[in-house]
């Protein structure tokens, strides 16, 4: 899963990404967000198995919804 | 009846120590009516005590976000059912992103604007006096207390923020605002005023030899709570 800030909630590292980005020659790039990547195994019967309890994992303990969202993919 | 005042002790926490010599100090001066000690995450029970303090540190190494395991640690349901019923909870620093964590105080704290660890002294004024924290203390008074952080950037919603105003429940606000926090917020409570969250560091500011006592008047006001609280009839 992807876990990044909510739009609208600053993003320090993004920005500072962001202004190193024209000293190294990279122009024309904005908006730039930094979030995490998460990955793991389930042991599932099934594939809708699987997303519930990885969506269940996300919203117990892995985002933090006052400030973040995250994005389920299973495969 | 002499106040018990307890120091919670995750994997990682590190101004445990600081918070106990602290307490020891002002009881030590005004009257040992109050005495702190270690209580280990694990424990399932905070029914003896009449104050909880989660002090500064790296509970369960922030991993994830600060707060954000050592929320499911055992002595957290045991917490909130102390905050639940009244009794008076403080959270420094990590202790406060642990709070925030634990929904027992609202918003988050994000990493500091600029990407700066913060490390220095700042001046804090009290908001209010309605909370265990700051009860002894004059509102508007400026303090000098020491900030050391990077995750300390205040943030929640606008419902959250005008709620906030709205209650009286933001405690401090920095005079010079070191790290991004929203509306200049140091430290917020729960409606009633009995848990509060706080970034600067009240008990290193309790020895001339570190250069101010302004963090004093603040654990006072908490073993003033404290000692209310344990002369209650069981």
């Amino acid at each position: 899963m992807e876990v990044r800030l909510r739009p609208g909630i600053s993003d320090p590292q993004g920005a500072t990404v962001e202004r190193a980005l024209p000293a190294l020659g990279f122009d024309g790039v904005s908006d730039v967000r930094v979030g995490k990547s998460i990955r793991f195994f389930v042991d599932a019967p099934d594939e809708e198995a699987a997303r519930a309890m990885s969506e269940a994992v996300t919203d117990r303990l892995l985002a933090n919804p006052v400030i973040e969202e995250a994005e389920v993919r299973v495969r | 009846m002499t106040a018990r005042i307890g120091v919670l002790v995750f994997p990682g926490t590190n101004c445990e120590h600081d918070v106990v010599k602290a307490i020891g100090s002002i009881t030590a001066d005004e009257g040992p009516a109050s005495c702190a000690e270690l209580v280990w995450h694990g424990t399932k029970s905070l029914t003896h005590l009449d104050a909880v303090v989660l002090p500064g540190g790296f509970a369960h190494g922030d991993y994830l976000r600060p707060g954000a395991i050592a929320r499911f640690s055992d002595v957290m349901g045991a917490l909130a059912r102390f905050a639940a019923d009244g009794g008076p909870v403080v959270g420094i620093c990590n202790g406060f992103q642990v709070l925030t964590e634990a929904g027992l105080l609202p918003g988050a704290l994000q990493k500091n604007a600029g990407l700066r660890f913060v490390c220095t002294s700042v001046s804090v004024r009290v908001c209010t006096k309605r909370t265990v924290l700051t009860e002894e203390v004059e509102e508007g008074r400026a303090l000098l207390l020491p900030v050391n952080h990077f995750e300390g950037n205040y943030t929640c919603d606008r419902a959250t923020l005008d709620r906030l105003r709205g209650e009286d429940r933001i405690v401090f606000r920095y005079e010079q605002n070191p790290n991004g926090s929203l509306d200049d917020i140091a430290g917020v409570c729960n409606e009633a005023g009995n848990v509060v969250g706080l970034m600067p560091h009240p008990e290193r500011s309790c020895d001339p030899l570190t250069g101010a006592l302004d963090g004093v008047p603040l654990l006072r006001s908490l073993l003033v709570a404290a000692e209310r609280r344990a002369s209650l009839p069981a």
